[in-house]
């Protein structure tokens, strides 16, 4: 029995090691292959769990970005390959899926990231892994890392106009809900800031973890407190059962609203317009945006994706814009390794895409675009306002990577 | 006036919410002593009937009251029939068994629906209360808990079955003894227990929407309900409900949703330490 054992293991070992031995040679010789063959990009997205309506319009954008620039004769003479990583709305899941995406796969640049929360866990990653990362969701501002590129919109693009326009609208006292995490308590903060600069009035606040459900009391407090209109930074699935309390309670005719993330999810194509008509948005992205690039973007979208595709949301535009970004700075750079791009996009990249112009801002690695005003009627989006290229100025205000280009902070912005 | 009005209203809802899913474990863990962990995997496929059925265009109300118990009281059936039955009498073996299957329900839901919120718009428009307004479907969720009550009541103090039912519970020997068949009564009484959490859940999905994860925020909450009512299921489960709902609910009011949820978890580990046996195990200890 010893004996066996004894003669096992060490056959066994043999075997092992010639196997090793031919999968390091067959991997190294796969690596070597791949590397020039393609150019590799991996998408972070929660595809399942909570945040799966944010995430799933955001991954049609980005392959269908990769499959555009691949019909156009790829980058560098290279085709694009994507890996996607389905996050399933677990923390957990970002690290890891992190660390294979720049260990294992080894691609050049990460898109990806819904909640601050999950961006926070994959920038420490990418950035000790050396590998560049884009962020394309809106949020609370403060990210300054030269690693990361932020293509979202942040509270001075969005808050600034937003919460002066609401209250134009509606008057000036104001209730706010909002989610109860980083992204929804900071831009609170700056609600209030806006607010309280012209003239208005908090009348309430509140937050809420994501998996609340129940909104019966809260409603009864906002009719209490009597607010012109609720300002609402409700996030995720759980949160959309407040929509549905409002006007199952007949208040989404009292008291107006406006909204941060709504649409985001396509929540007005799985909500009733009853219950979203009236709803103020702001963001860099509209389906409804009358420009050229717009209109041949949609035709050339719903041909890939269906006549009947529910919304090209802000996230997923931001998505499929930063690929380009990211393009542009691999032509421009003639590599995609990782500093060459990082300095290409620093040189002031700036693309006419289906949004508007569309910059880096090398100080703070975020954008200057567009910011549009809409409203929702019949699960359209109207426009009603435009101001054109707004900075981002929350951020440029703490950050400046070209004097201190070691940064490595998520700045929590006094307000 | 109309404030106070309104906020008991309020209350009472989450009293009649809480009571409405805690009912269904009640009748399984209170009265045949199975510790059903798949409890608010029950009351998940009781959201997903009533949300499938009122997609397909059955009427809303036959989807929430009709269908859903139906649907998942018999699946109660099934598993009674092929798990539970072999396990009376086996609180730990049924415990893991109950929390497996949890596991496969919340499983099975995932795939076949996506693990993404469903939802159904509440039906029936608003009331005015003064200068508030609240949603009428609020008033019927209280007007649903009352009469799953007193239903419950009626069945089992006046009726063939509840008495069969009542005495099974208490000794399945002597039953049997008495020509009874044991093992039909704990399948029926486990299908209508399974039914009511099935009832509950067709109920609630027009508020919370359904993902197949939401048993997790119903089954601690059931239990705190049952068990700290005690052993008289009805009474306990509806004097448990008034006194965790109302705290909840003022709670709720007064800070926010999360101190809520605290001050419910505070109140039974209190109540508990002072009355382990429940509520009913102090007062009411002649009640059904």
């Amino acid at each position: 029995m010893i004996m066996n054992s004894h003669l096992n293991r060490r056959t066994l070992l043999k075997t092992g090691a010639g196997a090793a031995a031919g999968l390091g040679l067959a991997s190294i010789g796969g690596r070597a292959f791949a590397q020039e063959d393609t150019i590799k990009i991996a998408s972070l997205l929660d595809l399942s769990g909570g945040l799966d309506a944010a995430g799933k319009p955001m991954q049609d954008a980005i392959t269908f970005a990769v499959e555009e620039i691949n019909q156009a004769g790829g980058l560098l003479g290279k085709q694009i390959s994507l890996i996607t990583y389905d996050t399933q709305t677990d923390m957990r899941l970002y690290p890891q899926y992190s660390q294979q995406a720049a260990l294992k796969d080894k691609v050049s640049a990460v898109f990806g990231g819904i909640t601050s929360a999950s961006r926070e866990v994959m920038r420490p990653v990418l950035r000790r892994l050396n590998t560049l990362y884009f962020y394309n969701t809106q949020y609370e501002g403060g990210v300054c890392d030269r690693n990361i590129f932020c293509t979202g919109i942040t509270p001075a693009q969005k808050q600034s106009k937003h919460v002066p326009y609401a209250m134009n609208k509606w008057g000036k006292k104001i209730y706010t809900l909002a989610a109860d995490y980083n992204y929804g308590q900071i831009t609170a903060a700056w609600t209030r800031k806006y607010c309280t600069e012209n003239g208005g009035q908090i009348v309430g606040e509140d937050f809420f973890p994501l998996d609340v459900t129940n909104f019966g009391s809260t409603i009864q407090k906002i009719q209490e407190a009597k607010p012109d209109f609720l300002y609402l930074v409700l996030v995720g699935g759980a949160h959309q059962s407040f929509y549905r309390q409002w006007a199952a309670a007949g208040m989404n005719k009292q008291i107006p609203m406006a909204s941060t993330t709504m649409t985001i999810g396509g929540e007005q194509m799985v909500l009733s317009p009853e219950e979203t008509n009236g709803i103020l948005l702001c963001f860099n992205y509209f389906e409804a945006l009358d420009t050229p690039a717009n209109k041949a973007f949609l035709d050339r979208f719903h041909k890939r994706f269906g006549a009947d595709y529910p919304y090209v949301t802000e996230l997923a535009m931001a998505t499929y814009q930063s690929v380009y970004l990211w393009a542009e700075g691999v032509k421009k750079a003639g590599t995609a390794e990782r500093m060459p791009v990082i300095e290409a996009l620093e040189s002031g990249i700036s693309l006419d895409l289906p949004s508007g112009k569309f910059s880096i801002d090398p100080q703070t690695h975020h954008c200057v675009m567009d910011i549009n005003i809409g409203q929702i009627q019949d699960r359209k989006i109207n426009i009603l306002e435009s101001y054109s290229q707004q900075q981002p100025l929350d951020t440029s205000g703490v950050c400046d990577l070209k004097k201190n280009p070691d940064d490595n902070s998520m700045y929590v912005i006094k307000v | 006036m109309d404030l106070l009005v309104v906020l008991s209203f309020e209350a009472l809802k989450a009293v009649a919410s809480l009571a409405l899913i805690s009912v269904g474990l009640a009748i399984i863990f209170g009265m045949m002593r199975v510790i059903n962990l798949a409890h608010g995997e029950f009351l998940m496929l009781g959201g997903y009937a009533a949300i499938v059925a009122t997609k397909a265009g059955i009427n809303i109300w036959i989807a929430t009251l009709l269908v859903s118990p139906l649907v998942v009281g018999l699946i109660g059936v099934v598993i009674e029939r092929t798990i539970i039955r072999f396990l009376y009498g086996r609180p730990r073996d049924t415990m893991l068994a109950t929390w497996g299957l949890s596991l496969l329900l919340v499983g099975l839901a995932t795939t076949v629906f996506g693990n993404t919120t469903e939802g159904i718009s509440a039906p029936a428009g608003s009331l005015q209360i003064g200068d508030y307004r609240i949603a009428a479907y609020s008033l019927i969720i209280i007007v649903i808990a009352i009469a799953v009550f007193a239903a419950i009541w009626a069945v089992f103090r006046f009726t063939r079955y509840g008495l069969i039912a009542r005495s099974t519970m208490q000794n399945a020997d002597m039953a049997a003894a008495l020509g009874v068949n044991p093992s039909r009564v704990y399948a029926v009484t486990f299908g209508v227990g399974a039914g009511l959490a099935g009832l509950a859940g067709g109920v609630m999905a027009p508020i919370t929407g359904i993902v197949p994860t939401i048993g997790a925020a119903y089954v601690a909450k059931a239990f705190i309900t049952v068990i700290g009512g005690g052993p008289a299921i009805l009474a306990g489960t509806v004097s448990a409900s008034v006194m965790f709902g109302a705290i909840d609910q003022i709670i709720t009011y007064l800070s926010t949703p999360v101190i809520g949820e605290v001050a419910l978890l505070v109140a039974a580990v209190v109540l508990l330490r002072f009355m382990p046996q429940g509520i009913t195990g102090r007062f009411f200890r002649r009640a059904a």
